[in-house]
C-alpha cells in the first residue's frame, strides 16, 4: 500500500539512473556477518536482531525492481539525501568469497 | 436588489440561468456564479455555524481560505462554496446546526457557555466520573464538528493515481505564478502549473477588469506550452521536488526538478470584539462580490484598514452604490478602541472610542501576509520582518524558489501590529476553532507559553483554514502577552496537507494487478471457481466436491496448473557451491538429471521458502519456489551473491514457464499417449529430471510427488500452455483424466503430511521444530545461511514440533484452533481437512515437543469444547511411498 509521502525520494540505480523509491526496495542498513565459524549466541543475536539505526549517513542495501540488481547506497536517514550509490565489488566485502566479512540485509523484510 | 445592473467587466453570464437547491429550496444563479455568490445574491447572509459556539458566520474571504462558507454539496461535507462553481441541480445544505442555519438551537453554547468555556474546558470538565465519558462523548461529538458524512456512503467516482514528471512545477496561478511558468516554458522547459481555485488569476480576480488580465496571462501561458491543472491542490512539498496534487478525483504525484511556490498572499483579519460577526469581511472578499459577480453587498459600509487594500475596497463599494459611513486608516495615529456590534449575529454598528456608527458591512484589512505554508512545511525557515510586519520564508530547500506574494512581495509596509482591542470579549483570532484573544491569554496564564503548546491546547491554527487567517495573529497576541518579539515566539510546525482534502484521496489507490497463468482462460472455460493466492488467481476446484476431485487423482489421473511456482535458473561454474551456501542440504553433489527437495532459511534460522532443485547439467540448476516466494527467493539469491560474488548467474523464469502436474496411477499411461519419450519407471525414476517433448512441445519433466501419487511436473514455455493442457485432457479422456484445483491438492498433500511453508510454518519455525532435521547437513566444512541459528535451536532443546494428527471423533477444528493441554493453550492447528480417501479427519499441528510421539494426545477447542486428537507421525497415506515410486 503506497502512502502519500512516507518516502518520497529519488534513488539513483547505478544501471537505471534516478528512480522513484517505489521502483526500488530498501533492504535496510548493511551489517557485518560474524567472522567466526561458530559465533557465540550474543554475536549471533547482535548480527540478526540489532541495527545501528543512525541519525545520519548510513550504508544500506537497495534492490532495483527495474533491472533486478542489488546495489549499495549511502543515504542520510533524516534528510533522505542519497550521497552515492554503487554496485558492490570485492572491496565492499573483503573476503566476501568465504562469507567472513559479508554484510547482511534485514531478514525480517525478506520473509514474505 | 442585491444584484447590480450589468457592469462592464462582470464575469457572470446573465443569459444563463442555473438552478440548484439550497436546504430544499431552489436558488437561481447566473453562469459564472459560485454557489457562494449565488446564495449571497439571493439574500443569504448566514453561511455556517461556528465550530464551538455555533455563532452565525457569513462570507469573509470569498477566496477559499476561510472556513466560514463550508457547506455540504451533493453529500460531500465541508465544501467552501465561495469558490465552488454553481452546478445545475446541485443539492446544497448548511451544516453544523440543530434546527436551521438561521436559528441554530445549539447557539445556547454561545449565549450561556461562551464566557465559561475557555480552552481546555471540555478536557477538564468532562473527565470525571470516568464511567460517564461515553455519554459525554456522544453529546460533545454531536455539538462540535463540521458537517456529517452520509452513513449510507456518498457515491463517488474511483480515485485514480497518476505519476507525472516535469522540469518546473509552479504552485499557484496568480500573476507571479503565471508569469514565471510562461517564462520557463518559453525557455523550452516542461512546466506544470497547479492552481487550487477553479480558475487562474489569483488576486487579480478581485480587480474590476482583473479577469480580463488573468485571461490574457493564461492565454500566454498556454501558448508557451504550460500545462495547467485547476482546481488542483498541492497537498505538500517534499524532498526531491515531490508534490502530490489533489485534482478532483485524481491524485497526481508530480516530481519536478524545480518547484516554484507562487501561492500569493492571505489577507489578515483585524482583531477587535465582534470581528467574526456576519457582515465583517476582508477587502478582497468584498471586491470579488462587487467586481466579479456584480453584487451590491450592503447598503452601508465601514472600512477599517491597515493598508491600501481597504481603500481599494472602499472605492469599489462606492462605485457599487454602497454608502461609505466610515473609513478608519490605522496608519494614521494611535488605533482607537474599536468594536463591532451586532444583532442575531449580524453586524449592525461599529463603535470607535464609544462613538456608534450604524452599518451592515465592515471591511477589515489587517494587511496581507505571504502565503508561506507550503514552503514552511517543505522545511523553509520563516522569519519576522519587523519593518514590514510580515513573516517571510527564508532558507528554502534545494530546487525550491518562491515568487510574488509568497516570497514577501506584499506591497507597501503597513501597520506592523494591527492587533486592536484584544482585551475585549469575542475578539476572534481563530475563526475555524472559535478561539479568541482572551482564550490565548488564558492559555498563556495556564503555562502554555510556547506557541507549539498553545496550538495543541487551544487548537488555534488547527482548523480547516490551516492557520492561514489565524497563525500570524496568534503569534502577535503571544508576542504582546509575553513581551517577546515575533521571532522569539517562532512559528508552529507546518504539516501536510496544506489545504483540507478528502480521505478518499488518501485511501484511494490503483487497482491491485492480478497475475494470471497462461491457462487462466482454460480454467474459466472448465467452470473453475477461482481464488486469490498472493497476487495470483488460481482454480480452487472445478466442481462442487473438492473431495471427489482429490479421489479422482488417487483413482485415475488429475491435472493441476502449477505455473505459479517460482522458477529460477542458477547457472555458472560455482552454481552448485552457491546453492550449498543457501540451502541447509547439499546440492553440489546432486547428479545431473536428478531432483532434490530444499528448504531455505535465513540467518535467524527461520524457514523462508521451499521447493525443488533439479540439476540439468554440471553448471545448470533449475530451482522452483513457492508461488508467493518467487520474487523474494530471486532477491534473496541475488543479494547473497552480491555479497559473495561467486561465479553464478540467476535468471527469473517464473512468468516465462508454464507448469502442469499430471498425477495419479494412470499418469504414466497419459504421458505415453502424448510423448515419444521414455516415461517408464526405469527410464524416468522417482526424483529424475529429463528434457522431453510433450504434445510436441519441449518440456522439462520432473518426477516428483507433492500429492502422493505417481506424478510428472511438466515445465514448458508459457505460450504453449493451452495447447499442452488441451492435449493432455483430450488424450487422457479414456483414462478418466480430470483437472483438479488447489483445494483437492491441499487434501492430497495433507494425506502425505507434506508441509506448506507459510501455512504449517510461521515466523518461529526452524528446521528441527518443523520436523525436517533430515535436511540439515552437519558437516563442519559447510557454512550455510541459517546454520548457526538452526544449531542454536537444537542446542537449547526443542520446544515445539510440527506433527500430524487424526481427529478420532470426526470433529473438524478450525485452522488456527488452539491446542489445549491441561487447560493451557499449547500450540495450534495449522492445517486440517477431511480425507475421503482415508475416511478420516486429518491435520497438522504445532504441539509441545514432548507430545511428538505416535499416539500422543492433546485437545483442540472445537466450538468452545475440548475435543481429543491423536498424534500420527509420518504420512497418513502410502507411508512407504510405494505409489510414488511405482
Ligand atoms: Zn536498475
Amino acid at each position: 500500500m503506497w502512502n502519500i509521502a512516507d518516502m518520497s525520494l529519488l534513488v539513483t540505480c547505478p544501471n537505471c539512473g534516478p528512480r522513484e523509491v517505489e521502483e526500488l526496495r530498501c533492504a535496510g542498513e548493511s551489517t557485518k556477518r560474524p567472522a567466526a565459524a561458530a559465533p557465540s549466541q550474543r554475536e549471533l543475536n547482535e548480527y540478526v536482531y540489532f541495527r545501528d539505526n543512525v541519525w545520519g549517513v548510513q550504508r544500506e542495501w537497495w534492490f532495483c525492481r527495474v533491472c533486478e540488481e542489488w546495489f549499495l547506497a549511502e543515504r542520510h536517514t533524516y534528510t533522505n539525501e542519497v550521497v552515492r550509490t554503487w554496485h558492490p565489488g570485492p572491496a565492499d566485502s573483503p573476503g566476501g568469497r568465504d562469507g567472513s566479512e559479508a554484510a547482511s540485509q534485514q531478514e525480517g523484510a525478506q520473509v514474505l | 436588489m442585491t444584484r447590480l445592473a450589468p457592469q462592464p467587466y462582470e464575469l457572470i453570464d446573465r443569459s444563463i440561468a442555473v438552478t440548484f437547491l439550497f436546504d430544499g429550496k431552489p436558488v437561481t444563479a447566473f453562469g459564472g456564479d459560485t454557489i457562494g455568490s449565488a446564495l449571497y445574491a439571493s439574500g443569504r447572509r448566514v453561511f455556517s455555524r461556528s465550530f464551538k459556539y455555533h455563532r452565525p458566520r457569513g462570507l469573509m474571504c470569498c477566496s477559499g481560505h476561510c472556513a466560514n462558507c463550508q457547506m455540504t454539496v451533493d453529500g460531500e461535507p465541508s465544501i467552501r462554496v465561495c469558490v465552488t462553481p454553481v452546478r445545475e441541480g446541485a443539492v446544497v445544505k448548511g451544516q453544523n446546526f440543530v434546527g436551521s442555519l438561521d436559528r441554530d438551537l445549539m447557539q445556547v453554547t454561545d449565549k450561556l457557555g461562551g464566557p465559561f468555556t475557555p480552552p481546555g474546558f471540555y478536557y477538564k470538565t468532562f473527565i470525571r466520573p470516568r464511567r460517564l465519558w461515553p455519554l459525554y462523548e456522544k453529546v460533545l461529538r454531536g455539538a462540535a464538528g463540521l458537517g456529517r458524512l452520509d452513513p449510507r456512503g456518498t457515491p463517488r467516482p474511483r480515485i485514480d493515481v497518476e505519476h507525472r514528471h516535469a522540469d518546473v512545477l509552479v504552485v499557484g496561478g496568480g500573476e507571479a505564478g503565471l508569469r514565471t511558468a510562461t517564462d520557463a516554458a518559453s525557455a523550452g522547459r516542461h512546466v506544470i502549473l497547479v492552481e487550487e481555485g477553479p480558475e487562474v488569476g489569483g488576486a487579480l480576480l478581485a480587480d474590476p477588469d482583473g479577469h480580463l488580465r488573468a485571461a490574457e496571462l493564461k492565454r500566454r501561458a498556454l501558448a508557451a506550452g504550460v500545462e495547467l491543472l485547476a482546481p488542483a491542490i498541492a497537498i505538500g512539498l517534499f524532498e526531491y521536488g515531490f508534490v502530490p496534487v489533489a485534482c478532483e478525483n485524481r491524485l497526481v504525484r508530480i516530481r519536478a526538478e524545480a518547484v516554484v511556490v507562487a501561492t500569493g498572499i492571505v489577507e489578515q483579519p483585524l482583531v477587535f470584539p465582534g470581528n467574526d460577526l456576519v457582515g465583517v469581511m476582508l477587502p478582497d472578499g468584498v471586491r470579488r462580490l462587487v467586481n466579479r459577480f456584480s453584487i451590491k453587498p450592503a447598503e452601508r459600509a465601514f472600512v477599517l484598514t491597515a493598508d491600501d487594500r481597504g481603500l481599494a475596497a472602499a472605492a469599489d463599494l462606492e462605485r457599487a452604490g454602497v454608502e461609505l459611513v466610515g473609513l478608519l486608516d490605522l496608519r494614521e495615529g494611535q488605533p482607537p478602541n474599536i468594536e463591532a456590534r451586532g444583532h442575531k449575529g449580524r453586524v449592525e454598528a461599529v463603535s470607535v472610542n464609544g462613538k456608534l456608527t450604524r452599518t451592515d458591512l465592515v471591511v477589515m484589512s489587517g494587511s496581507p501576509q505571504p502565503n508561506y505554508k507550503l514552503l514552511a512545511q517543505a522545511g523553509a525557515r520563516v522569519e519576522y520582518d519587523e519593518t514590514r510586519g510580515i513573516f517571510i520564508p527564508t532558507d528554502l530547500p534545494a530546487s525550491v524558489t518562491a515568487v510574488g506574494g509568497a516570497a514577501g512581495e506584499v506591497g507597501e509596509p503597513a501597520v506592523t501590529t494591527p492587533v486592536l482591542g484584544y482585551t475585549g470579549e469575542k475578539s476572534f483570532i481563530c475563526f475555524c476553532e472559535d478561539q479568541t484573544a482572551k482564550d490565548l491569554k488564558y492559555a498563556i496564564a495556564e503555562g502554555f507559553d510556547s506557541i507549539e503548546l498553545s496550538k495543541r491546547y487551544t487548537t488555534v491554527t488547527m482548523g480547516p483554514c490551516q492557520g492561514r487567517l489565524c497563525h500570524v495573529n496568534s503569534i502577535r497576541v503571544y508576542a504582546r502577552a509575553t513581551g517577546l518579539d515575533e521571532n522569539a515566539i517562532g512559528t508552529t510546525t507546518a504539516r501536510p496537507p496544506h489545504t483540507p482534502i478528502t480521505l478518499g484521496l488518501l485511501a484511494g489507490h490503483p487497482e491491485e494487478p492480478v497475475k494470471r497463468t497462461s491457462l487462466h482462460n482454460a480454467h474459466e472455460a472448465l467452470g473453475a471457481r477461482m481464488m486469490w493466492t498472493g497476487a495470483w488467481k488460481r482454480p480452487h476446484s472445478y466442481g462442487a466436491d473438492a473431495g471427489a476431485e482429490a479421489r479422482q487423482v488417487h483413482r485415475a489421473v488429475g491435472l493441476i496448473d502449477v505455473s505459479t511456482l517460482g522458477k529460477l535458473l542458477v547457472t555458472g561454474p560455482e552454481a552448485g557451491a552457491f546453492l550449498d551456501r543457501v540451502y541447509p542440504n547439499r546440492f553440489s553433489d546432486l547428479k545431473a538429471g536428478r531432483v532434490r527437495y530444499g528448504v531455505l532459511t535465513g540467518d535467524a534460522g527461520r524457514i523462508m521458502d521451499d521447493g525443488t532443485v533439479a540439476r540439468l547439467d554440471d553448471e545448470t540448476f533449475y530451482v522452483t519456489t513457492t508461488s508467493t516466494g518467487a520474487d523474494a527467493v530471486y532477491q534473496w539469491f541475488t543479494w547473497w551473491n552480491a555479497v559473495w560474488q561467486l561465479d553464478a548467474r540467476f535468471t527469473q523464469l517464473t512468468g516465462a514457464i508454464a507448469a502442469i502436474n499430471a498425477a495419479g496411477p494412470k499418469a504414466r499411461e497419459l504421458m505415453e499417449r502424448v510423448s515419444a519419450d521414455d516415461f517408464s519407471n526405469e527410464g524416468l525414476r522417482y526424483l529424475d529430471a529429463r528434457q522431453v517433448r510433450v504434445a510436441g512441445v519441449p518440456a522439462l519433466a520432473l518426477r516428483i510427488g507433492f500429492v502422493g501419487e505417481l506424478g510428472y511436473e511438466l515445465h514448458f514455455p508459457s505460450p504453449h500452455g493451452d495447447h499442452v493442457w488441451e492435449t493432455l485432457l483430450e488424450q487422457g479422456r479414456e483414462l478418466d483424466v480430470a483437472p483438479f484445483g488447489l483445494e483437492p491438492q491441499r487434501i492430497l498433500r495433507l494425506e502425505k503430511g507434506h508441509v506448506i511453508v507459510g501455512q504449517d510454518t510461521d515466523s518461529e519455525s526452524n528446521l528441527h521444530e518443523a520436523a525436517m532435521p533430515w535436511l540439515v547437513k552437519n558437516e563442519k566444512e559447510f557454512e550455510w545461511v541459517g546454520k548457526w541459528a538452526t544449531q542454536a535451536a537444537a542446542d537449547r532443546g526443542l520446544r515445539w514440533m510440527l506433527v500430524g494428527f487424526e481427529s478420532p471423533s470426526g470433529a473438524i477444528p478450525v485452522e488456527g484452533g488452539q491446542v489445549v493441554i491441561d487447560g493451557v493453550s499449547s500450540g495450534r492447528v495449522t492445517s486440517v481437512r477431511r480425507s475421503e480417501e482415508l475416511g478420516k479427519v486429518i491435520g497438522l499441528a504445532i504441539v509441545p515437543h514432548a507430545l511428538a510421539v505416535d499416539g500422543g494426545r492433546f485437545d483442540v477447542q472445537v466450538n468452545g469444547k475440548a475435543v481429543p486428537m491423536r498424534v500420527h507421525l509420518g504420512p497418513f497415506f502410502d507411508p512407504a511411498g510405494e505409489r510414488l515410486k511405482a
